[in-house]
């Protein structure tokens, strides 16, 4: 059991495996599918079950990076939907539809379930995809791009003394180190800072943009137990959003993820790992503060997003990473965070916890 | 490993998108060179307005005037402007606090250099030339010292001939690629062959080959080369012509399952009256001069096909 479970009455459901592909700037010999097929085999491979054995199977992905409608459909045929299955998608990052096979796994509808996600950014430019997404009345004509966003939500930072330059270098420093043990990883060791992309973040404060896909499987009780040797326990799961409009909210801080941190039950006891997604440097410092992260707990030992950062698989792989690391030993208590939307708009956070 | 196949994509939307009674007054306003915002229970001015509190969601309607000048509260200097960006020079992107309100509108600011802009930076609004009442009838903000003009002032909000709703252009620029699969099927087409891929698990021919078999899940990699001829296993009859084709209507298009495939593709028929296509009829592939893939199919003359040769098909 974990030490905190859920609320009461609620089953007990863990992530039992996790793969992901090996991240690269771009991948035109693969279609998403292709791409995909590899780590749905992976995943499934570490627990030994079979595509028609899952109860439930929830994707996450964006037809504006693929530039084609309904796009996820043909990632379908990576998991045997023939016969038919029960299956869902969100046009988000993989760890809200990691969400959603939880909540679908707490109703008692299934025992098992497949959540996986992939972006191939390659194909066209990020920066001005994700334009997108904004407010398309009053934002969204300007074509503020991603970099620039997050560039003033850095300088709101360093005004307000929480940071400085060689900070947010440290953070991509650090980051980009611990990717060295990540064979995954699409940016490791030591990278220049470089020039601004736009100032003050500099390229190394900024992810690299490439295509990757992670897959999950979630399983409850003793299906967990027979599935993995040390389930990663969900104790508890939230996501939360802000205002809209930028300048409504004081960019230095990050109120959705505390409370988000708050819900999933982030605060009762201390963590000792934190896979946080934080693509800019800047906000790696705004989440730490927010979700009071000490310098005791280890942050990021994959290397986060600054050194992989496929869009709409990255959070997703931050709680597959946790994962990972209780199903080693490495860790007993992680925190996996999850973000969308310009600036940290949106954040998602949850507790998984091992056996002891 | 031949080149897998590219092209350029270009995804372009003109959303029209209709304005409540906040977002209207505040984007006629704009044209008419006055900035509006929107007074909150608390008191508090949100420019820009919204129509509900974005902390108490309360409806919010009361309307108040607040002044083009203002102070940057964040920015962020970008060097290489992107191609729809306010600006073509080098420019800083920054929230600013217009006097009178209580949070920030973002835009771009025009400035020679990092060196002249700073939080606290005092800014006017510059107007576009051409104003249509969209957030791009403030052309720019630009350095400009001046003293807090104070409180907002009551407006009712009323223009003569207001913006009521406002067309949102968007391009998309993508190199697309369809991966190997599709790369090798297009290949074949140019010189005339259909070729599909075979499931190692449970042996069904996919045509056109998408990589993986939608009922096993795994990698069709084994190519097979199908048809030409093959059988319409389902068809409709199409009355409406489309924009930019130039086919005479009604005509028939078809689901044809090529010989040796398990999957049936799509395609025209012709040749044959379009109220005498049916199910079972053989066809064949007619290629014009210099086509990349079939124009349509015609009969091929040979008798119809068992129901039982395709029912698996349909
Ligand atoms: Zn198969």
């Amino acid at each position: 059991m974990p030490g905190t479970p859920g609320k009461p009455g609620a089953r007990d459901i863990a992530v039992v495996a996790f793969a992901q592909s090996p991240h690269r700037r771009r991948t035109d010999e693969l279609s998403e599918v292709e791409m995909l097929m590899p780590v749905l085999h992976e995943v499934l491979g570490r627990t030994g079950l079979r595509t028609s054995d899952i109860g439930f199977t929830c994707s996450g992905s964006s037809d504006y990076l693929a530039g084609r409608a309904f796009s996820f459909t043909m990632a379908l045929d990576g998991v045997g939907a023939w016969p038919p299955i029960s299956e869902s998608h969100v046009e988000m990052d993989g760890a809200w539809a990691l969400y959603e096979a939880w909540v679908k796994l707490l109703t008692g509808e299934a025992d098992t379930a497949l959540v996986y996600a992939y972006g191939k950014s390659s194909p066209g430019e990020l920066r001005d995809v994700l334009t997108r997404q904004l407010d398309p009345y009053y934002v969204a004509p300007l074509w503020p791009d991603s970099v620039s966003l997050a560039a003033l939500q850095a300088r709101a930072l360093i005004d307000a003394g929480d940071a400085d330059e060689p900070a947010l270098a440290a953070v991509a420093a650090r980051s980009r180190a611990a990717a060295e043990a990540n064979p995954y990883a699409q940016l490791t060791g030591s990278v220049p800072a470089g020039d601004y992309l736009v100032q003050p973040l500099r390229a190394g404060d900024c992810p690299p943009i490439g295509d990757g896909a992670a897959a999950v499987i979630l399983a409850a009780g003793d299906t967990a137990r027979r599935l993995c040797e040390r389930p990663a326990w969900i104790c508890g799961m939230d996501h939360r959003i802000e205002a809209h409009s930028l300048g409504v909210r004081d960019l230095t801080d990050s109120p959705s993820a505390r409370l988000a941190a708050e819900r999933a039950g982030a605060f009762e006891r201390p963590v000792d790992t934190a896979e946080l997604h934080a693509p800019f440097t800047s906000q790696e410092i705004v989440l730490r503060k927010a979700l009071r992260l000490g310098d005791d707990v280890d942050v990021n030992p994959s290397g986060g997003a600054l050194a992989a950062n496929p869009v709409m698989a990255a959070g997703l792989i931050r709680i597959g990473e946790a994962a990972a690391r209780i199903h080693r030993g490495a860790s007993s208590r992680a925190l996996a965070h999850a973000t969308s939307g310009p600036c940290l708009q949106q954040n998602l956070v949850a507790v998984l916890e091992g056996e002891s | 490993m031949p080149e897998v196949l590219s092209a350029p994509l270009v995804v372009e939307f003109p959303f029209t998108r209709s304005l409540g009674p906040v977002q209207s007054a505040f984007l006629t306003g704009l044209r008419e060179r006055t900035v509006l915002g929107v007074k909150t229970a608390g008191g508090g001015v949100l420019v820009p307005p919204v129509e509900y509190d974005p902390v108490t969601a309360e409806e919010l309607r009361e309307l108040v005037e607040v002044a083009p000048t203002g102070t940057v509260t964040t920015w962020a200097w970008n060097p290489s402007p992107r191609r729809y960006q306010p600006l073509r020079t080098p420019f800083a992107w920054v929230l600013v606090r217009l006097d009178g309100a209580d949070t920030a509108l973002l835009h771009a600011l025009d400035a020679p250099g990092p060196d002249a802009v700073r939080t606290g930076l005092r800014v006017r609004v510059r107007w576009a030339a051409e104003r249509t009442g969209a957030i791009t009838d403030i052309a720019c903000f630009e350095p400009y010292d001046s003293e807090d003009s104070g409180p907002a002032a009551p407006h009712d909000g009323r223009f003569a001939d207001p913006v009521t709703g406002i067309v949102a252009p968007a391009r998309l620029d993508y190199t697309y690629s369809p991966g190997r699969a599709p790369t090798d099927y297009i290949n074949a087409l140019a010189g005339r062959r259909t070729v599909g891929e075979r499931c190692p698990s449970c042996r069904k021919v996919y045509v056109p080959p998408r990589g993986a078999c939608p009922t096993c899940g795994i990698a069709t990699a084994e190519r097979v080369e199908v048809g030409p001829r093959g059988t319409v296993t389902t068809f409709c009859i199409v009355n409406i012509k489309a924009r930019n084709l130039d086919i005479e209507v009604p005509y028939v298009y078809a689901h044809i399952a090529l010989d040796g495939a398990d999957l049936a593709l799509h395609g025209r028929i012709g040749g044959i009256p379009y109220d005498q296509v049916r199910m079972g009829l053989r066809v064949e592939p007619v290629w014009t001069e210099g086509g990349r893939y079939p124009d349509h199919y015609r009969p091929t003359g040979e008798p119809d096909a068992d129901y039982d040769a395709y029912k698996e098909l349909i």
